[in-house]
């Protein structure tokens, strides 16, 4: 009625209507399901009866979206730093001080085109290295994993490899007693939300908030359902140093635990199970093997000292006599384990020192209480509604448009479903993310692949640099996000610094701290800006059926709602342009525009026999018919806990993977859970921090790192931003600034937000909303403090994914972030030896209270 | 005449400012002719979250509330407004964003402190309960439609009918002693405006000290119970909506085997009593 077009778009928080006059968008909003949708499913459980709203429900960090479109931060020409010639004098040296200059389209990529060009000649394959985040703005097309993809494979490039960030101690630790390593190590969900409120009597949260991270891209989908299990009397515990959004929503006992000491709790509560044969022996005896030296070890048969709640005591900060209520409590009712936000897996605690001892117990402590027997599983209710699974619609994990087989799960459907041209990256050296500066400031580096094809895959060490291939002399970085996500980013400071690194091209869609250390800066659209086709919520790959988050399954067609603001472009139509300069344009469109290629991925799909492209358009999105009720996947691990043939739609393992007959047992050697794990027996076995028996370890960088702690006596955490989707809606002048628990505006400025206990701030002399210097070896960042005791005394904590960083030298302190980027201050070490995995979640700080020298800033 | 209401219930928010943002998606960058000019991108909280923590130790609480115009139907605003500041037949008050220009004055007249002032327009705004969009035909407020909890619900009802909604729900009003009779309604307000005393029972069980469950306990003022409730697995217990500063009470527990004790504190704020030992 006002004028408005509604047109459909999707992203990491959900599906939205996106009203748009005279090429500017209106308004986003929610998308309201009307009844010629498919009807939603219906549970009954204990006399109740559960249907869900009738609304795709969205993250915060959705609703702020239209603020980052129209934002002051915006890139909106091709720009060229000031000092950088690339016939002559490069100064690396000055990135991140020079400012820039703004160039044509023409220009710039010649630039780039010619530079790419010079280091084959120059160097060779290898030279060029191609950086890139986790994530990426909801897609199929436009993604990383699909257009970047095909456009590095055609150029050939130094591959940046992630570490499997979200899983880090299941894949490094938990993966070894179970398998599931195409789940990266972590347990499966379906129909674990009806066996949940039909069955259970406890959900126990363990580093999990989901009403913050809510598993994973399925908005606050799965707050309505712990409505139900909390309407029904199921009680819930909160194992976690912060009292979080979900312990604050649903209540439920809070055990503040120190961080990283959660493996000595997990430890104590099975010591108790034991003592007071609480555990189900029955499946201990028949699903698992090596309980004996395990409860040798809880007993303290094998070192003397027995694993007791006294004994646990001091390390977690959790008084002995709460350690037994829980522990009795969990031996006597059915009880649902939520091991981070997802439920089945996650959790800021796998990504600490101590990450994978934890992740591993979690596995041992479901042992020991009968997993897979009704009401006895992983989860929280946020995954494992009763959805299709037969369905398909590619993930984005499934490669898009790349061709690429080997790096992107492309091969299992999307490869025949939606024939296209092959490609392939000829280099085959690779730095580890974590390790990408040192890689480039010492010339060398060694990394662990992430690989879920086999339990075994992780073992192989491999080296950067690689024999045959040139050292890298070109960074094309995609995206902004190094200093806010990667551990001891302050690093990368010197790395782009260098003078080994010619060229730093940048293609971001906001000029934020990072892209600010580039030589070109290609300005990429918003996806509200071009075509897009997508499944909400479906990541395809390592998070198979990860849809089933959702209420309703959606597939969404994005919509290009506005012309692209100033000059960016579609990454897309970037990648063509560069490659236009290097005779592959065609090789890379097959003449195809984004919007053909969303129509060859619709096609490509179940889609076309639910509706047709031309209404599918229109409408802009369809709802998939949940799974009759006579066909719903049974509960997850019930045929493990019955020893019967596996009957829920995973395919996986990979079938040479099962050692006894396909079907059966699961993917360790022994085909049953273990309490010693074979695979780390054969592979890594005299590694002290990872022995076969989950021995405790305490964190190389907490408590009892006693010379450290003396001087930096807060423990640090940096978790997932609730409000925003990692650094996606942070910053950029966005609405979500406004959020005091995202970030405080103070004199005009807007600070990043650190959560502390009254205790601490007592004692250090500081009141709520005083600037704070939070600072350790590593470096120093500014932040705004909040005190409250949702916080335990001794820890802080603050979100991890700040898009800001804002360096400048403080006369005092040298240099200094005022924008918010705590991963500045997190250890790079990786937190298993012989593993490539982070343990950057906690690490030890000071805080005092801060305020401006005198000088003016001057940018460091 | 049907008329617009908001119920919100404290109880199910969660902080998670879907509505705050979407009012500012509404708003920042939009404006509407004769219902409100574009909000400020940042500083103007039409629709804003108050959060009150209240306990120590491991029984701590948030709760939120969120606050905005409401759109008072003995309010102030209109009053002082002269013409630029009125009141719909369904309830809702608009200021007029022509009329209203300059019109600073009227910040100070909500006593609810509702009204923002925009400096770059000159004008005073306040949340417009989004009446553009409900006079298009939308069924709720940006606010209610985005919230992922339902705990914010606009209805559309005769005054009798809320009036016994009122009744049968317990809903209040934000400070009812202003006098302006809003119609923004909450649920569960206690759990902004009043303490808890909770604790924890436990008892010497052989050498180790064990948490109490089921024990009975009882809250006495001036010698009068005035409520019992029992402990949980944990030895836990919680009396809620108790008066801040409301002085002296003691708390006695019992329990049939392991024992009993007895309490006597001054209250001041929500309080955690970590060890409470009963003695046979
Ligand atoms: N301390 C600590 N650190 C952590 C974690 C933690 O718990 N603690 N968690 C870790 C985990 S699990 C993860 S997944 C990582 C995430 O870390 P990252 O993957 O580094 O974070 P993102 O913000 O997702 O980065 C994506 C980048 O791509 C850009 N981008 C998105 N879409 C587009 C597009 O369409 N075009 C272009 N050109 N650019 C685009 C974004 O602007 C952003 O700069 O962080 C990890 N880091
Ligand atoms: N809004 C939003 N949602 C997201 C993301 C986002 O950036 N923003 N990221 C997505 C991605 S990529 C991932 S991998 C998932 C991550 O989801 P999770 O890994 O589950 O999230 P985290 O926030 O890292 O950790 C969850 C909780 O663990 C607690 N915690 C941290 N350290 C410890 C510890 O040592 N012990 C205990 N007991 N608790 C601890 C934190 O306080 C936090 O409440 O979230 C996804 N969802
Ligand atoms: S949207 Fe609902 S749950 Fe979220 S903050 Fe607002 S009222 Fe609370
Ligand atoms: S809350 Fe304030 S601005 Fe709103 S109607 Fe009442 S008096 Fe007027
Ligand atoms: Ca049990
Ligand atoms: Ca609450
Ligand atoms: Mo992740």
């Amino acid at each position: 009625p006002d004028g408005c077009t509604r047109l459909t778009t999707n992203t990491n928080g959900g599906p939205m209507f996106v009203y748009v006059k005279d090429n500017k968008i209106v308004r986003m909003t929610p998308i309201d399901f009307d009844d010629s949708d498919a009807e939603s499913w219906t549970i009954k459980a204990r006399g109740k009866t559960f249907t869900p709203l009738r609304q795709g429900v969205i993250n915060p960090h959705a609703q702020g979206l239209k603020s980052t479109v129209y934002s002051d931060k915006r890139i909106l020409y091709p720009m060229k730093r000031v000092d950088f010639d690339p016939n002559g004098e490069r100064n690396p040296q000055n990135r991140g001080k020079s400012g820039y200059e703004r160039i044509s389209w023409e220009e710039a990529t010649d630039i780039v085109a010619n530079e790419i060009k010079r280091q084959r000649k120059v160097h060779g394959p290898g030279s060029i290295a191609m950086a890139f985040g986790s994530h990426h703005q909801w897609g199929n097309v436009g993604y990383y994993l699909s257009a970047l993809l095909r456009f590095g494979n055609l150029i050939g490039f130094t591959r940046v490899v992630p570490n499997p960030d979200s899983w880090e101690g299941w894949y490094w630790g938990a993966m070894h007693h179970f398998g599931n390593s195409m789940r990266v190590g972590i347990p499966g969900h379906y129909g674990l939300v009806e066996d949940c409120l039909k069955e259970a009597e406890m959900i126990v949260f363990w580093s999990s908030d989901p009403e913050s991270t809510n598993g994973y891209a399925s908005g606050l989908e799965g707050t309505q359902r712990r409505f139900w299990a909390k309407e029904l009397g199921i009680d819930f515990v909160h194992i976690d140093p912060n009292l979080n959004a979900t312990a604050q929503l649903y209540g439920g006992r809070w055990i503040p635990v120190k961080p990283g000491t959660d493996p000595a709790l997990a430890i104590a509560i099975m010591n108790v199970w034991v003592n007071e044969d609480l555990y189900d022996k029955d499946y201990v005896e028949g699903r698992t093997t090596g309980f004996d030296e395990w409860k040798a070890y809880l007993l303290g048969e094998e070192d003397g000292v027995p694993k007791t709640p006294e004994w646990q005591e001091k390390e977690t900060g959790v008084q002995a006599h709460v350690v037994r209520a829980l522990a009795r409590a969990w031996g006597k009712k059915k009880t649902y384990l939520a091991a981070g936000g997802l439920g089945t897996g996650f959790g800021g605690a796998c990504r600490n020192a101590t990450g994978s001892q934890w992740a591993r117990n979690m596995i041992l402590m479901m042992a020991m209480q009968g997993w897979g027997k009704p009401g006895v599983n992983f989860g929280n209710l946020q995954a494992g509604t009763p959805l299709d699974h037969y369905f398909y619609f590619p993930g984005y994990a499934e490669g898009g448009i790349s061709g690429e087989l080997n790096f992107t799960a492309c091969a299992v459907n999307n490869y025949q479903r939606m024939p296209h041209v092959l490609t392939m990256n000829p280099v085959k050296q690779m730095i580890p993310r974590q390790r990408l500066a040192d890689a480039i400031v010492n010339g060398k580096a060694s990394g662990y692949i992430w690989d879920g094809s086999s339990a075994e895959a992780q073992f192989a060490e491999f080296q950067y640099p690689m024999p045959g291939y040139s050292p890298v002399h070109m960074i094309y970085r995609y995206g902004s996000s190094s200093f806010g996500t990667i551990a001891n980013s302050d690093r990368w400071v010197d790395m782009y610094r260098h003078d080994s690194l010619e060229c730093v091209v940048n293609q971001s869609i906001w000029l934020e701290g990072e892209a600010e250390f580039a030589d070109i800066i290609l300005p990429a659209c918003t996806s509200f800006e071009r075509y897009d086709i997508s499944d909400w919520g479906n990541s395809g790959g390592y998070i198979h059926h990860n849809t089933d988050q959702l209420n309703h399954r959606t597939v969404v067609f994005q919509h290009k709602c506005i012309e692209p603001l100033g000059e960016s472009k579609s990454d897309y139509d970037i990648f063509t342009a560069v490659l236009n300069k290097l005779g592959l344009g065609a090789m890379f469109t097959e003449g195809c525009s984004e919007l053909d290629w969303c129509k060859r991925v619709f096609e490509s799909s179940d889609l076309p026999n639910y509706v047709s492209w031309k209404k599918f358009i229109k409408k802009g999105y369809h709802v998939i018919p949940p799974a009759p009720e006579n066909l719903r996947t049974p509960a997850y691990f019930r045929w493990f806990a019955e020893d019967r043939f596996k009957d829920v739609p995973e395919p996986m393992p990979l079938p040479s993977q099962w050692s006894d007959i396909a079907g059966k047992g699961l993917q360790t050697p022994s085909g049953k859970i273990e309490f010693v794990s074979t695979t780390i027996q054969r592979n890594d076995p005299n590694n002290p921090e990872r022995p076969a028996l989950n021995r405790y370890v305490p964190s190389w960088e907490g408590t009892q790192t006693t010379e450290l702690y003396d001087k930096y006596p807060l423990q640090l955490l940096t978790s997932h931003s609730r409000y925003t989707f990692h650094t996606y809606g942070d910053g950029k002048d966005s609405t979500l600034n406004d959020i005091p628990d995202h970030r405080v505006c103070i004199d005009g400025y807007y600070y990043w937000v650190l959560r502390m206990n009254p205790i601490d701030a007592r004692a250090r002399g500081l009141q709520h909303h005083d600037l704070v210097r939070v600072h350790n070896g590593r470096g120093s960042v500014v932040c705004a403090v909040d005190v409250s005791p949702l916080m335990a005394p001794g820890t802080l904590k603050s979100w991890e994914s700040c898009a800001e960083v804002d360096l400048f030298e403080d006369p005092r302190f040298g240099r200094v972030d005022r924008g918010g980027s705590l991963n500045l201050l997190t250890p790079e070490r990786p937190q298993v030896k012989n593993t490539e995995g982070m343990g950057s979640n906690s690490c030890l700080v000071e805080v005092e209270k801060w305020s401006y020298a005198n000088e003016e800033l001057v940018r460091a | 005449m049907k008329k617009w209401n908001l119920i919100i219930d404290v109880a199910k928010c969660e902080n998670c400012h879907n509505c705050t943002l979407a009012t500012k998606d509404e708003h920042d960058g939009n404006s509407f002719p004769g219902y409100a000019a574009e909000q400020p991108r940042h500083g103007a909280d039409w629709v804003k979250i108050e959060r009150k923590v209240r306990g120590e130790g491991t029984m701590v609480e948030a709760n939120y509330q969120v606050t905005m115009c409401n759109h008072c139907d003995d309010a102030p605003c209109v009053k002082a407004g002269d013409g630029s500041v009125k009141k719909r037949d369904d309830g809702i008050v608009i200021i007029d964003p022509d009329k209203a220009r300059g019109r600073k004055d009227l910040v100070d007249v909500c006593p609810h402190k509702a009204i923002w002032w925009n400096e770059e327009l000159q004008l005073p705004q306040i949340w417009i309960f989004d009446a553009h969009l409900l006079d298009q035909g939308w069924k709720q407020p940006r606010c209610a439609q985005s919230c992922p909890t339902k705990a914010i619900e606009a209805v559309k009802i005769l005054d009798s009918e809320m009036s016994a909604l009122v009744e049968k729900e317990n809903l209040r009003v934000q400070n009812p002693e202003f006098g302006t009779k809003p119609r923004v309604y909450y649920k569960n307000l206690h759990l902004m405006d009043t303490e808890f005393l909770g604790g924890c029972v436990l008892y010497d069980n052989n050498g180790t000290t064990d948490c109490v469950e089921d024990a009975k306990v009882t809250l006495l003022k001036d010698g009068n119970s005035i409520a019992t409730t029992a402990t949980d697995f944990f030895g836990d217990f919680k009396f809620d909506g108790l008066a801040a500063d409301s002085g002296e009470y003691t708390i006695e527990v019992s329990h049939p085997t392991q024992g009993q004790a007895a309490i006597t504190a001054t209250f001041s704020q929500s309080r955690y009593i970590n060890d409470i030992l009963l003695q046979v």
